[in-house]
């Protein structure tokens, strides 16, 4: 009886070493490459790191431990770089996130609702065209809507002059999208303007956004129970009544993660806005990634680079934690519900 | 029937909004009316969306170099002279085709199958362990999701950058940072910053939290009872690991591969930061190469059939494996 229990203890005793086991080959690779560099950021965040440090890295004799310098200087604009303001960037950061989920989560769910329509002719194939926009690589899409949105070229300004002529004003349409800096639209959003280049986005991103949120939408439509609508409309309701009632609702718990996961590829959409506008005109479109990434690459003050990146990691954890929470409560909801 | 009529007077946008959205007609078919406009409405959004798309193909088709002064959308010939000229040399560079193919589908193979083999096993740990330290384990795997792969590329390239292989004035190779030459200085042999090597190790910094994620919101939807059954049966945790729970997860093991896939596939931020030598080149960076500094300068035609190549394999995997990608997505957002 005894040895029994013994041996039992034993295994247990393994049993619980297991899990470590398991874990230790991901440890040992995110030690090296992942842990051991955030640490390493966050120490450099502290110096004066520059590109005649890269040989010896923290054993240079010329580096020098600066501090909060770093970061003082950050958000304080007193980095020698023209028209950078953190707040400003920081600002337009949430509001190009914000903007952009709150437009393509609505239209993704309408177009969805009407891809459902029953007796719709042709609704495969456009089931399958609407998801091309999702397929296309960043930089594709970019060069194409840079293009629509050129000067004297483009596509938009003809579409426009278009519109221009049948009001009775021939004139050719040169609207400069990428390099005008003065805001269309006065004090829209107090403390980072909103120019041109910014509408450009939006529009264009918007060709790129619904399209995911529309799949989305489609996937949760098709799990609505049918008998919901059938007993709704026996009760007398309409199809409006239904569709606020019925669909949104249910809709609701498939679509905050889908807008939460939403919210933060835009916030962080590096590749498009790089290639779209570079941050410009005057980095009024100007995300924090895009900063990072000019402050390596081509600025090459990796301790600023490093305070800039511990920066914005603090800002992902805060919206982490917002959005966390909001998908919490969805869940909650649909458990009640 | 009094609801028919109230909305005969509405205008059509409140039409449109308070048509019957269950896809449940209870049989009756769509009145002809409503199918047109309804046809119209769809056409207009397959018009928007296939806008840019024929643009770019229409481009590629193209056999002049210059950019359009008008709009094209059908191509008025069908030349295969820029595909050509870029599948024969893709850049100013001495590169072949074949090699950028090759840079970057062993990057994101590589990348992805690395991540993939790790992190399933610690997925399975967070999700059927019960562990002293499971929560702050997880939340230390979590940590890193939340840095943007920018953010991640300083001390990742100022680490890798540390790693050269030099050979030194008296012949002998070192390794730095284990050994320098004697006069501190020597002729650069391997830099492991500006190599598929050190660019691979980055990004899978990055995939690797991501990969470990998205597998144990789906481990956790697996059902145990099949995993009782086994132990019972007398499996060990090792025998139902590799028999049972990776059987199971051969689908969402197959999206999160795929997902990582594309995004490695399109990766540019981390390949232009770290990689000099064109040889090393991948196809998305070569893209980025030649849209260039001024748009007048851009051969167009090979551009766009550059892209549709870069687009194309992105494209058929998303489109074969839509419903599960999206679904993989979801069920890791949620329990994310």
């Amino acid at each position: 009886m005894a040895v029994a229990k013994s041996t039992q203890k034993a295994r247990k005793k393994r049993q619980s070493n297991l899990p470590y086991l398991y874990l230790l080959p991901a440890f040992l690779i995110m030690g090296v490459i992942t842990f051991y560099p955030l640490i390493y950021q966050v120490i450099i965040s502290f110096t004066n790191f520059e590109s005649k440090h890269l040989l010896l890295g923290l054993k240079s004799p010329e580096l020098e431990f600066i501090g909060f310098k770093n970061y003082i200087d950050i958000f304080t604009a007193a980095l020698p770089v023209e028209n950078f303001n953190f707040f400003r960037v920081l600002e337009f950061n949430f509001w190009w996130a914000l903007s952009n989920v709150f437009l393509h989560v609505p239209a993704g769910v309408l177009i969805a609702t009407l891809l459902n329509t029953e007796g719709l002719w042709l609704k495969r194939i456009y089931r399958a065209a609407y998801i091309l926009p999702v397929v296309v690589p960043p930089l594709v899409v970019a060069t194409v809507w840079t293009n629509i949105f050129d000067e004297r070229y483009g596509a938009m300004n003809q579409l426009l002059a278009m519109i221009g002529g049948f009001f009775g004003n021939p004139d050719p349409v040169y609207i400069r999208w990428f390099e005008d800096v003065k805001p269309p639209i006065p004090g829209f959003l107090p403390g980072a303007p909103l120019t041109l280049a910014y509408y450009a986005m939006m529009i264009a991103n918007f060709w790129l956004g619904w399209p995911f949120m529309s799949v989305v939408a489609t996937g949760a439509l098709q799990s609505i129970p049918k008998d919901l609508y059938e007993a709704a409309s026996i009760d007398g309701a309409t199809g409006n009544q239904q569709f606020w009632n019925i669909t949104v609702p249910l809709l609701r718990p498939a679509m905050i993660p889908a807008a939460v996961y939403g919210f933060t590829l835009s916030f962080n959409l590096f590749n498009f806005v790089f290639f779209m506008t570079g941050g410009g005109p005057a980095r009024s479109t100007e995300l924090l990634v895009t900063f990072a990434y000019n402050l390596v690459r081509n600025l090459r003050w990796y301790g600023v680079a490093a305070a800039f990146a511990v920066i914005i990691f603090i800002v992902a954890l805060i919206v982490f934690l917002i959005t966390n929470r909001i998908t919490r409560a969805t869940q909650n909801y649909q458990e009640a519900g | 029937m009094a609801t028919m009529t109230s909305e005969k007077n509405k205008n059509p946008i409140i039409r449109f909004l308070n048509m019957n959205t269950s896809g449940q007609t209870s049989g009756r078919s769509l009145p002809l009316w409503r199918q047109i406009l309804l046809q119209v409405i769809c056409l207009a959004i397959l018009a928007s969306v296939m806008f840019p798309i024929m643009y770019i193909v229409t481009l590629s088709f193209s056999s002049k170099t210059t950019r359009p002064s008008q709009l094209e959308l059908i191509p008025k010939e069908i030349s295969f002279v820029a595909y050509q000229q870029v599948l024969d040399k893709p850049t100013g560079n001495p590169v072949t085709f074949n090699q950028l193919l090759k840079n970057s589908f062993v990057l994101s193979m590589g990348v992805g199958v690395v991540a993939l083999m790790v992190a399933v096993s610690a997925a399975y740990a967070f999700s059927r362990f019960k562990f002293k330290l499971r929560e702050i384990l997880m939340v230390l795997v979590f940590i890193p999701l939340l840095m943007p792969a920018v953010g991640l590329s300083t001390p990742l390239y100022l680490l890798l950058n540390q790693v050269q292989v030099k050979q030194c004035a008296d012949k002998s190779i070192v390794i730095q940072p284990i050994a320098t030459c004697e006069d501190g200085k020597g002729k650069l042999q391997f830099n492991l910053r500006d190599s598929l090597w050190g660019v691979g190790i980055a990004m899978t910094a990055t995939a690797l939290p991501f990969a470990v994620w998205n597998l144990k919101g789906y481990l956790d939807t697996i059902p145990k009872e099949l995993e009782e059954a086994a132990a019972i049966d007398g499996a060990n945790v090792n025998q139902t690991f590799w028999q049972i729970v990776i059987p199971l997860a051969m689908p969402q093991l197959a999206v999160t591969f795929f997902l990582g896939f594309i995004g490695h596939w399109q990766e540019f931020v981390l390949t232009w930061l770290f990689l000099s030598q064109p040889e090393d080149y991948t196809l998305a960076m070569t893209l980025y190469n030649m849209t260039g500094q001024y748009a007048n300068s851009v051969p167009w035609n090979r551009f766009a059939a550059m892209a549709v190549i870069v687009a194309l394999p992105v494209a058929v995997v998303y489109i074969a494996l839509q419903r599960q990608i999206v679904g993989g997505l979801t069920t890791g957002s949620v329990k994310g």
